[in-house]
């Protein structure tokens, strides 16, 4: 569904990222694995639009979204869910998933039934503001903001980053619910070990370069990666 | 949907207190003895003119987070363009008689037929022509403002306050502006008492004013006004929802400017005249002021604040600035002219160092009610 064809994005200065091919099926769960500073976010960024590639394609489906402005990817259906969350933290839980789906015009109601059924949570609290959120609603608020744009793929930035053990169980069979449910998912993860068990496919990032990929059982059973990231 | 309920049952309470408060003003102004009361309708006219640019500048800064301090500079332009489009095309001679005339010979309350209609439609057709060309300016130095954050924001568009206020001095601009000159004799707030002798102009300036935060107020409660929250708190997280930052802080400037304008056309109306020198740097503070006192993200807090700080500045510090001597011959220490200031610098200081969030914090005035059911409620459990 989502191509990325020979990706190179300058961050700060650098070439952060150098030159990366990559494919995400519909429907799948596709992890980036990596060290810090290894290019994964910036990879993110500049598929969501935030940062403006150096050279490169990225297609969704037929269309090319190359260089397009972050307002006109959300509205492609395209979804990232920020790394450290930032939600809106004066605002409510309700506030908070209302602008997650601020370019829609039709109605929210069915969407808002559908977040609060994935988190039951988020709709006990759905008056109090999201600074006063545990860690882990936070991140449940920041991925249900996410789905209110009704995505057709969810990019999800370090959703285990700071949280509890058992926390990030919850999130991660969250996540493979919603995946189940239709939405694609590009994840990226310090946590290897977690999110290989979900991924259906997966690429390992080194220094902006891709230098593995195989299906998540693959990776898993590695010795390289075994050695580099699962310790 | 309950929540709906509630909301539109709110909306309707709101409506009738403002109702009432209009008409409170109303009896006021024709029960109190004008010539004793002066002061206090003063206070009143300014207060809401006040209230009103007050709340604009709170859009801005305190709901969209953009710390700009160039509102004196959009009322200015706001009150010249109410005042050269109003003037009536007979007294033109006699305010611009420095420059042999007006440049502009038409008048809009005449051109709408004038009489009782012509003033209403010409001063409503004025004030929000003053509004949209203080929007145009505002989009003008918004175009490279918008770009800088925080402090260096503040610093570009009071700068562009300044040059506003240089550019409407201007001598070569005489004919239009009456240069450095103030212009006078446009209708006011008490050109809509009728002859009959009812008094509408504290009606009027509540009535605009009101009907101008009313705006606000819905657009704040809007998407909008939520995109504009979220740009406020959150900026990577805002950009990431898809709203177009750059686009929407713009509207959020235009619109506060557009109202910054009509306040200042009412600011003239409340005046009787208006002059450059009057919106200098000093009136951008008083209204920044007013919203750090009233709460910033409190548009009720920024209303009551306005009130406070006009009496408090106009009426009830006044008596420190005349010597007292009692009947003892005793004479009251540093009662003097200019002591007002300072007594009033204090309070100020007190305000700020003790109620750092202000009267009402980023709360509106029906929370407070909400609040105290709930706890009401908890109480009888």
């Amino acid at each position: 569904m989502l191509k990325i064809d020979d990706l190179r994005v300058n961050y700060g200065g650098i070439e952060a990222v150098k030159g990366i091919t990559f494919e995400v099926p519909e429907r799948k769960i596709v992890t980036l694995i990596g060290a810090n500073g290894a290019g994964k976010s910036t990879t993110l960024r500049s598929i969501a639009g935030l940062v403006k590639p150096a050279s490169g394609r990225i297609h969704l489906q037929a269309e090319d979204l190359t260089g397009l402005s972050p307002d006109k990817i959300v509205s492609k259906g395209i979804t990232l869910v920020p790394e450290g969350r930032h939600v809106f933290p004066d605002l409510t839980v309700l506030e908070n998933l209302k602008i997650g789906a601020y370019l829609r015009t039709d109605s929210l109601d069915h969407d808002l039934e559908w977040v609060y059924s994935l988190f039951p949570r988020l709709k006990e609290r759905s008056w109090q503001a999201a600074g006063t959120l545990s860690g882990g609603e936070q991140q449940m608020l920041a991925v249900g903001r996410a789905l209110m744009s009704r995505p057709k793929l969810m990019m999800m930035d370090e959703p285990s980053l700071g949280l509890a053990p058992l926390v990030v169980k919850d999130i991660f069979s969250i996540i493979k619910k919603i995946n189940q449910q239709g939405v694609t998912i590009l994840l990226i993860e310090q946590n290897a070990n977690m999110a290989l068990h979900i991924a259906d496919l997966a690429y390992v990032l080194e220094t902006g370069r891709i230098t593995l990929s195989g299906t998540g059982k693959e990776l898993l059973s590695n010795e390289a990666v075994k050695k580099a990231y699962l310790g | 949907m309950l929540a709906e309920k509630k909301s539109k049952k709110g909306a309707f309470i709101a409506l009738c207190c403002v109702a009432v408060l209009l008409i409170l003003v109303i009896v006021l102004e024709n029960t109190l003895d004008p010539i004793k009361n002066t002061t206090f309708f003063t206070v009143l006219r300014k207060g809401a003119v006040y209230a009103l640019v007050a709340s604009s500048m709170n859009l801005l800064n305190g709901f969209t987070g953009l710390f700009s301090l160039g509102q004196a500079g959009f009322m200015l332009v706001g009150a010249y363009t109410y005042a050269i489009l109003t003037i009536p095309a007979a007294s033109r001679d006699s305010v611009y008689y420095l420059y042999g005339g007006s440049a502009i010979h038409f008048s809009l309350p005449e051109l709408f037929g004038g009489g009782a209609v012509g003033l209403i439609l010409g001063v409503l057709a004025a004030l929000v022509l003053a509004g949209l060309v203080a929007a145009g300016v505002a989009w003008l130095i918004g175009l490279p403002v918008l770009r800088l954050k925080s402090d260096y924001l503040a610093i570009a568009t009071l700068g562009f306050a300044e040059i506003i206020r240089a550019v409407l001095q201007w001598d070569k601009l005489g004919p239009v502006t009456n240069g450095a000159n103030a212009l006078k004799n446009f209708p006011t707030f008490s050109s809509f008492n009728l002859g009959s002798g009812l008094r509408l102009s504290i009606f009027v300036a509540f009535l605009l004013s009101a009907v101008c935060i009313a705006v606000i107020l819905l657009l704040i409660n809007s998407s909008y006004g939520r995109a504009f929250k979220a740009i406020r708190e959150d900026e990577i997280a805002a950009e990431a929802m898809g709203i177009n930052l750059a686009k929407h802080k713009r509207l959020s400037f235009c619109i506060s400017s557009f109202f910054a304008g009509v306040g200042g056309g009412l600011f003239a109306m409340a005046m009787n005249m208006a002059q450059a020198k009057t919106f200098t740097t000093a009136l951008t503070y008083e209204i920044l002021l007013i919203v750090v006192i009233g709460g910033i993200g409190s548009i009720s807090g920024s209303c009551i604040a306005a009130f406070l700080y006009v009496a408090a500045s106009e009426w009830w510090l006044r008596f420190l600035d005349t010597e007292i001597i009692l009947k003892s011959g005793f004479k009251v220490p540093l009662l003097r002219n200019g002591f007002r200031m300072v007594v009033f610098s204090v309070v100020i200081m007190i305000v700020v160092l003790f109620f750092r969030k202000g009267i009402m914090g980023d709360k509106e005035l029906p929370d407070l009610f909400r609040k105290r059911a709930a706890k009401g409620k908890e109480g009888s459990k």
